[in-house]
């Protein structure tokens, strides 16, 4: 790891994270992207640089890490299905909306608004009053 | 013990199951279980009335110190008699009772039938958790049946009204019983009951178990979940809520009470209060009432404080007493509910102002109605006259000075009752009518057979009460009718005597009573909690899910920033900076990918920004090179490729400029806006947040990356991995031999994650389109003559017209794409089986795979590459996964752990000798599970524009006209601007 590398992952994060915070789908797929990137520099330089970990070509000692290789191997796999899954996101909301914005979820904003009835309130408001003689007269005939 | 617990099991989920065939015969096969148990009953009463308990332990969860532990003692005895014998009753009632047929009718008789299974449990069981479980069952049981007709809105509200309260109460007995456990140091009822522990954590133990008996039994102020239980049909109120159900809190007190009334100073004055408060609300709640059923319920409610304050005094003699008592009540109570059942069942009424006169032939219901409200009132010669003076005596005896006011409350209570016992009985014989009926003709008369449990409970009822002793031995002292003119006998005149007036003042105490209507009750706090946490849920949903992903991504980017920042200043310590730079060859490698990444963000059309992301895998690609990665390398070129072909798939569909939306013609952006190629309706304030946001994740991520600096030696796991690879993994790559072999198992994790994406990519780009678009040759023709020309008949091997068309545009690169397709297949073959050895391996060789069928779509479209093979994408995707799987667990047969690898060496004709090892055949399905997943993905997006049932009319880009044929243009244009990175 050095300063540069660092500060490299640091911007690819950070521009990762601008993008994803953006509302149109196709930027935030750039961004996941980004992102992936910059954990991969995180991921390889976490290990020691060297020849390639292929027994019998060079020494051992002189071999980088296999380990977080490994590692960052399979995040670059993984990423490629993320992002395969999210453009078929991008295509099902341009097949809805001829768009690739992601609005606001309009049911939240309307309970954060107005609030959301319950059934089972309703059915309780419903067999109100609990009070089971409503006969307002308590007198009855006679015996 | 368990073996009865079994049958009401078995049977029970047999009817709940067959329901709706046998429908309310069922009763007849239900009735048979609690037979069977009084019978078993019958066979242990003598021992167990000697004071030898019958005891069953079953291991159950030993790590958790809870046993099956099972016990029948005299007080499990009398309420199985009543639990079982009264369920026999009842159960014959409700197989005249319940219409025929129905939708729920068996459901509820099997469901009654568990939940008579849960009271046994309920009373045997002998370990506080193992009463808890029973406890508990009886209230889910309990919510069904009373919602059992879930189309009433009263039956939802009511159900869920009685599934909260006593839910609630029993959360917190059972923080009660943990505590008390935890200082008794068993769980064991009899244990704990014969030394009970003392201390202040006994004493909010027994607070929260009282609270779970109070809820239950209906206590004040708990009390109004009952009476809208009636909701119920008849069987069910007589049997849940009268004689057992409700008796579960009594039957807990009368447990706990003699082991902590006298130690613990406040159990008596709040047990006793309680249950007498609630013993004169019931009762002048009961005065009012019309309905005869609710009534009954109130009346309930009454005598289950009655119940309460007898048991809460916790001596012997008022441990008999109210044993006495919970029999009385159980008889009297399930025969009113039954007679009030009939008279609604017959003449389709239980209001005392509609009941008309039933004439003599309704003598065995009426008789057994009276006998029943006798018993309630305490009139001599029914076992409620002997329990009432036998209560009066354990009362009189108590003590001094505040328990003169004990008494006086017992008194008014049984004035009340016997008031609302007179009420009932007069309602029931039609003398409350308020206009003049006919009398009812024969036809609605009840059938013998329908009548008889009633009268039964009924003649059990002045049995007792004629030759109490009889049941001596059941409560546990000696009872009888006439113990002399003492104190008790003359308070019970003074209650019955008051009671008749009440009665016959009746218009004058209902007048008094209306103005007492509005007082709080229970009832209105339940609704008003409701409604509460009903805004609560609001007002949290409003700030927690506020329905916006940017804000959601920044909680939890930010969160994911702040946190471990936060455990690094506090548990780390700085280490210096490292190395400014680390190799020359760094410094071209970060100037492209931070280049490339900001170019990302600013540029202003889809497919710009897509490139650069690539641009920044390559320049990924060479710092793996640099830092001695050359899988990592390949993997990252073959995946870019793979993943701007796919970004131009889906980017070709979508408006060439961030800003379009909804019509807006592309590149309407305002010049003057150039600087800010952000989507226009973002505010400053917005931008801000966002770039604040970025920063403190870029800076947690910086301070990351310094404080984790690599070590400079290779780590003890590193050594033991190369040292190994060979020896174990039988592989020279050590990446690969780690991938298939040492972390195999997250690699099998890992592929199943690329399927679920692999499906879910298909799913949501196919769904909604019309059926058999794809699959189907006669659909897919027919869109082909439908539509525009176009490639739409690619997909049936018998229409060679459209190829032709298209080899006759572009035959050089036709030709020469399946020359180089042949060698890149070939070439990614030999990438997995080289790669346990050499750079290479299953994923990479999957994914150049995948490239190589890019090209081919490139050239010929999808068309093109559905013809590569007969196997389906899916079926590919599936045979990789299987192949992976079944390497993995194959081993489990032989006997050896997941995923163990085995070895040979084989020598084959051509290739020489060749070293075959399991993890050989685990790439394999790697590689098949990621060739698929390319697969998936051309099969998900493409499909000509043509082809889709959701075309917009036109192309919003207005650059491609519909029906021509995008794909050569753009995927070209796109291949063409990577190939010089």
């Amino acid at each position: 790891m050095s300063v540069l590398l660092a500060a490299t992952a640091a911007a690819l994060f950070g521009i990762g994270t601008y993008l994803v915070l953006q509302r149109k789908l196709s930027r935030v797929i750039v961004g996941v992207g980004l992102m992936g990137h910059g954990a991969n520099v995180l991921l390889i330089t976490a290990g020691r640089r060297g020849r390639s970990p292929i027994i019998g070509s060079s020494d051992p000692s002189g071999f980088a890490d296999p380990v977080p290789q490994a590692l960052a191997l399979t995040a670059i796999v993984i990423s490629f299905g993320v992002t395969a899954l999210l453009l078929a996101l991008a295509y099902r909301s341009w097949l809805l909306t001829h768009d690739d914005e992601i609005a606001d979820d309009a049911e939240d904003r309307e309970v954060a608004r107005h609030g959301h009835r319950d059934a089972e309130l309703v059915d309780a408001a419903a067999v109100e009053p609990v009070d089971p003689e409503g006969d307002p007269t308590p007198g009855e005939g006679t015996p | 013990m368990i073996a009865l617990l079994a049958l009401h099991g078995v049977v029970g989920v047999v009817l709940v199951a067959l329901g709706g065939r046998l429908g309310r015969r069922g009763a007849w096969l239900a009735a048979l279980v609690p037979a069977a148990t009084v019978a078993w009953l019958a066979g242990q009463l003598g021992p167990v009335l000697d004071g030898r308990a019958v005891t069953s332990h079953v291991r159950w969860l030993p790590g958790l110190g809870v046993d099956l532990d099972l016990r029948l003692d005299g007080l499990a005895a009398l309420l199985l008699v009543l639990v079982s014998g009264i369920g026999v009753a009842v159960f014959a009632y409700a197989a005249r009772y319940l219409p025929a047929e129905g939708p729920g009718v068996g459901r509820l008789v099997g469901l009654l039938l568990l939940f008579s299974g849960a009271m046994v449990g309920l009373v045997l069981a002998d370990d506080l958790l193992v009463l808890y479980g029973f406890w508990e069952l009886t209230s889910v049981t309990s919510f069904l049946l009373i919602g059992n007709d879930h189309r009433k809105a009263e039956a939802r509200a009511a159900a869920l009204h009685a599934l909260l309260v006593t839910g609630a109460g029993a959360l917190a007995m059972l923080g009660g019983f943990l505590l008390l456990g935890h200082e008794a140091g068993t769980y064991r009822i009899s244990a704990i009951v014969a030394s009970p522990p003392t201390g202040p954590v006994v004493g909010v133990a027994l607070a929260l178990i009282l609270l779970g008996a109070f809820t239950k039994s209906a206590q004040y102020p708990f009390h109004s979940w009952l009476p809208g239980a009636m909701v119920a049909p008849t069987p069910v109120s007589a049997y849940l809520h009268s004689a057992t159900m409700v008796k579960a809190g009594v039957y807990l007190i009368a447990r706990l009470s003699p082991a902590f009334a006298a130690d613990v100073s406040w159990w008596r004055p709040v047990v006793v209060s309680v249950g007498l408060v609630t013993m004169l609300g019931g009762g002048l709640r009961a005065l009012r009432q019309h309905d005869l059923k609710v009534l009954l319920a109130h009346s309930t409610v009454s005598q289950l404080g009655f119940l309460v304050a007898v048991f809460g005094i916790g001596t012997p003699a008022a441990v008999a007493a109210g044993s006495t008592l919970l029999l009385a009540h159980g008889a009297f109570k399930a025969t009113g509910f039954l007679v009030v059942g009939i008279v609604d069942h017959q003449t389709g009424t239980r209001d005392l102002r509609c009941i008309p006169r039933l004439d003599r032939t309704w003598a065995p219901t009426l008789v057994a109605g009276t006998v029943a409200a006798a018993s309630m009132a305490g009139i001599p010669l029914t076992l409620g006259f002997v329990a009432k003076e036998s209560v009066l005596e354990a009362f009189l005896h108590a003590g001094p000075g505040p328990w003169a006011l004990a008494v006086g409350g017992v008194v008014a209570g049984s004035a009340l009752t016997a008031a609302y016992s007179a009420r009932f009985a007069w309602g029931l014989s039609g003398r409350g009518a308020t206009a003049p009926f006919d009398v009812v003709p024969a036809a609605v008369r009840p059938a013998p057979g329908f009548v008889a449990p009633a009268a039964v409970l009924a003649a059990a009822t002045v049995l007792l009460g004629v030759v109490p002793g009889v049941a001596d031995r059941l409560v546990g002292a000696h009872l009888a009718v006439w113990h002399g003119a003492n104190a008790a006998l003359g308070l019970s005149a003074v209650a019955i005597a008051s009671g008749a007036a009440l009665f016959v003042l009746r218009r004058r105490v209902g007048r008094a009573l209306a103005t007492g209507r509005n007082l709080p009750d229970g009832g209105r706090a339940y609704v008003g909690a409701l409604r509460g946490l009903n805004v609560l849920a609001d007002r949290v949903t409003a700030i927690a899910q506020p329905g916006s992903l940017p804000i959601y991504a920044g909680v939890i980017l930010l969160t994911a920033a702040v946190l471990p920042l936060w455990a690094l200043t506090t548990g780390a310590s700085w280490p210096g900076l490292p190395r400014w730079v680390e190799t020359p060859a760094h410094v071209p490698v970060a100037i492209v990918l931070v280049g490339a990444a900001l170019a990302a963000s600013v540029v202003r059309r889809r497919f710009s920004a897509a490139l650069f992301l690539g641009v920044a895998g390559y320049a990924m690609a060479a710092l793996f090179v640099v830092q001695g990665a050359p899988d990592l390398a390949l993997t990252q070129v073959a995946i870019e490729t793979l993943s701007t072909v796919l970004f131009v798939l889906v980017l070709r569909r979508l408006p060439d400029r961030f800003g379009w939306a909804g019509g807006a013609a592309a590149g309407s952006g305002d010049p003057a806006d150039g600087t800010t190629p952000h989507d226009s309706r973002m505010t400053g304030r917005q931008r801000a947040l966002r770039v604040g946001v970025a920063v403190a994740v870029a800076g947690s991520v910086f301070v990351l990356a310094l404080v984790m600096a690599a070590p400079e030696h290779p780590t003890p796991t590193t050594e033991q991995v190369v040292a190994r690879a060979e020896p174990d993994g039988h592989g020279r790559n050590v990446v690969n031999v780690i991938l298939v072999d040492f972390r195999g198992f997250d690699t099998l994790g890992e592929i199943f994650v690329l399927a679920s994406a692999a499906i879910g990519t298909v799913a949501l780009a196919r769904a909604g389109r019309r059926p058999g678009t794809a699959s189907s040759p006669s659909a897919a023709s027919t869109a082909a003559a439908t539509g525009p020309p176009g490639r739409g008949g690619d997909g049936e091997p018998g229409d060679r017209t459209a190829p032709a068309i298209r080899l006759g545009r572009l035959v050089t690169l036709d030709v020469s794409v399946r020359v180089v397709f042949a060698a890149v297949m070939v070439g990614s073959v030999y990438l997995l089986f080289a790669g346990h050895n050499q750079p290479g391996g299953g994923f990479v060789g999957g994914i150049l795979a995948g490239a190589a069928v890019a090209l081919r779509y490139v050239a010929g479209g999808i068309g093109d590459v559905r013809r590569l093979s007969r196997a389906r994408p899916w079926t590919v995707l599936g045979a990789g996964l299987v192949t992976s799987v079944g390497t993995a667990v194959a081993p489990l047969l032989l006997g050896d752990p997941v995923l163990s690898s085995a070895y040979r060496k084989v020598d084959l004709p051509v290739l020489g000798s060749v070293s075959l090892s399991s993890a050989a055949i685990f790439d394999i399905g790697v590689y098949l599970v990621v060739l698929g997943l390319a697969l998936m993905v051309f099969e998900s997006f493409g499909d000509d524009p043509v082809d889709e049932a959701f075309e917009p009319p036109v192309s919003p880009t207005g650059e491609v006209p519909v029906g021509a044929d995008p794909i050569d243009v753009v995927g070209a244009t796109a291949l063409g601007q990577q190939a010089p990175s």
